[in-house]
């Protein structure tokens, strides 16, 4: 039953509150907000330019003949070339980096997090790992060319980590990007630690747990996702580096010729890898190389970079799903 | 029962040499004679009171340089609940996680005094801080279940202790019936424990706390983030669980010290000028009736009549 509004009301005040009340135009609000949103719209836009322009300029390769490219190795005829050198190298690399950067940065984290004593030596040390994440990419080429590729003669015998790696190789090169991204992996699966929430830990102690059981049973699966998405975007960024592997030596001929994908001894020959082969191929004077044949790659080498993060994205959201059950 | 049995017997040795020797030992072996005594001796006038298991002598809890608590004697005795009551900042909290050792997490937190668990000395360097935790379990101010199923919740505590798989489920089940819980979880317990309610929650973790079997259970606040019919519950689950643990719970909610409690121990904090900051000391221990009717210190009536805090 609808009960009616009271009658008894004094016209003068409710003219009063209906005009306090009334809707005011937020000038400066809608301005901000359109502001947020042009800058949103550029970003993006700039991508979409970018995307459209590689896409149109490799169209006539990936159209006509995209398993020919995706397949045929280096040659001097552009309408020949392949890249299935450039995408053996970097899925060695992406593979070196996954192998020894994931597992040194995810223990380097939790050192630092969960035993490191908080004195001035660790925030020293945090403070170096923020530095050398933002440390331009060439300067680790630098330091991988002469930490990992360069051996010295001593007494008659090969010394250095060049001597393993074999020289201007993909081991060499995949330790040169681990040593890239290794930062970046410390820093964010240290912020994924540290987001693990206090009453979690405590649970663990509390019912008799000792450290490594509340950090193997309780702070590692709760903080993976994150620690995972961090580590692939790692990932897909050192497979988009060209400078360091340029240092280091890849090169885009004298390769031998096509080994298997899975013949590993190829870690320790001559490499080369897609970013490089776009580097390359972009300073070649004929069209065909400098604009079919390398905005072809860039469209194959930002798939897979795409297909990286997506799969960060698809993993993390299924950990998270899990976790809250 | 078998664990009360063998804390005595390994506590004998360290027994003789405590302080109050005699007196202790003839309590002991009352505690190790019989698992009723809390009903055996209510008539003899000299075993009235049940049987000290955490006795505190001067303790006082160090954070750094700062004190936050001075001074702390107190006797918690077998079968009986102990509530803490006091305004923020009194070192109630405080006290209650040097029970178990979980100050040890907090790196510049540091304990002097004597701390004595069945007669032995918990800050012994001898003393292995993750056994405490063991015999003196603890419920947190917020439940905190962990993010794996009910069943698994619950089973952690004893698969860490090394206890066998094959007895799993029998311990599942007398720690979900303890702590109220099984009629409403039993045919879902390989669900998550965060679809349960909050109430649901907390006494899960009162059932995950008692799974190892402890001799004392710590509560910190624990019904703080729940509502009024939940705060019953584990009311309720208390007086139950009495008989065989004893409980030291920290409140802000003076009704509740009142409802639940047999001692209540009321703690205050004393500011420094020089610096502001606060040194949380006990006021007065006594029996919950006596606190709340005929208090003997000034400070702990205008609190417990609401004129302070």
């Amino acid at each position: 039953m609808a009960v009616a509004h009271p009658t008894d009301v004094d016209t003068a005040r409710v003219a009063g509150i209906s005009d306090s009340l009334r809707r005011r135009r937020d000038v400066r609000g809608s301005l901000f907000k359109a502001a947020m949103a042009l800058s949103l719209v550029i970003s993006l836009g700039i991508l979409a330019v970018l995307l459209f322009i590689v896409i149109t300029d490799g169209w006539t390769v990936l159209s006509t003949r995209l398993g020919s490219f995706l397949t045929g190795t280096l040659r001097p005829d552009a309408m020949d070339a392949g890249i299935s050198q450039g995408l053996k190298g970097t899925f060695y690399l992406c593979l070196i980096v996954a192998f020894v950067a994931f597992p040194l940065g995810i223990a380097a984290a939790i050192y630092l997090e969960e035993y490191a004593p908080s004195n001035r030596l660790t925030s020293f040390i945090q403070l170096n790992i923020r530095n050398l994440a933002g440390v331009p990419s060439v300067v680790y080429g630098i330091l991988g060319l002469a930490i990992f590729v360069n051996e010295f003669d001593l007494l008659d015998g090969k010394f250095g980590i060049g001597a393993i790696t074999g020289g201007r190789t993909p081991l060499a090169g995949g330790l040169t990007l681990s040593a890239l991204v290794l930062p970046v992996v410390i820093i964010t699966s240290q912020e994924a630690i540290r987001a693990v929430p206090s009453a979690l830990r405590e649970a663990g102690f509390g019912v008799g747990a000792t450290k490594w059981e509340v950090i193997k049973d309780h702070i590692l699966p709760y903080a993976s996702p994150g620690i995972l998405t961090g580590t692939l975007l790692s990932l897909a960024r050192a497979a988009g580096e060209a400078a360091p592997l340029l240092l280091v030596g890849t090169i885009t001929g004298f390769l031998s010729n096509s080994p298997g994908w899975f013949d590993v001894t190829q870690v320790q020959d001559k490499f080369t890898a897609m970013p490089t082969l776009i580097a390359t191929w972009v300073t070649q004077p004929e069209e065909e190389f400098k604009i079919d044949n390398a905005s072809a790659a860039i469209v194959i080498l930002i798939l897979f970079v795409i297909l990286l993060n997506s799969a960060a994205i698809i993993l993390r959201n299924r950990f998270e799903a899990k976790r809250s059950g | 029962m078998n664990i009360e049995q063998n804390l005595t017997s390994e506590l004998g040795e360290s027994l003789e040499s405590a302080e109050e020797g005699d007196m202790r030992i003839t309590e002991a072996a009352e505690a190790a004679g019989s698992s009723t005594m809390a009903s055996d001796g209510v008539a003899d006038a000299a075993a009235e009171e049940n049987p000290t298991v955490l006795a505190m002598r001067d303790l006082s809890v160090y954070y750094g340089s700062f004190r936050a608590v001075r001074d702390v004697n107190m006797d918690v005795r077998d079968n009986e609940i102990t509530a803490m009551i006091g305004p923020s900042g009194c070192g109630k909290s405080t006290v209650l996680r040097s029970i178990n050792r979980m100050n040890d997490l907090i790196p510049t937190a540091r304990v002097e005094g004597d701390l004595r668990f069945h007669g032995v000395d918990l800050y012994d360097p001898k003393v292995d801080p993750v056994e405490v935790r063991r015999r003196i379990g603890m419920v947190f101010q917020k439940p905190n279940p962990f993010p794996k199923s009910i069943y698994d919740n619950i089973t952690y505590g004893p698969k860490i202790a090394g206890t066998p798989k094959s007895e799993f489920d029998a311990i599942v089940e007398k720690s979900l019936k303890r702590a109220a819980l099984w009629d409403e979880v039993k045919d879902r317990l390989s669900e998550s424990a965060l679809g349960m309610s909050g109430g649901q929650q907390q006494r899960l973790c009162i059932a995950r706390a008692i799974a190892t079997s402890p001799d004392v259970l710590l509560m910190d606040e624990p019904c703080s983030a729940l509502d009024p019919i939940a705060t019953g519950m584990i009311e309720d689950l208390m007086q139950e669980i009495k008989t065989r643990y004893t409980i030291v719970i920290v409140t802000h909610n003076m009704q509740q010290a009142a409802r639940v409690s047999d001692r209540t121990a009321f703690f205050t904090a004393e500011v420094d000028g020089a610096n502001d900051r606060r040194t949380g000391l006990l006021v007065e221990y006594d029996k919950t009736e006596k606190i709340f009717s005929n208090p003997a210190d000034q400070r702990t009536e205008n609190y417990v009549t609401g004129r302070f805090g």
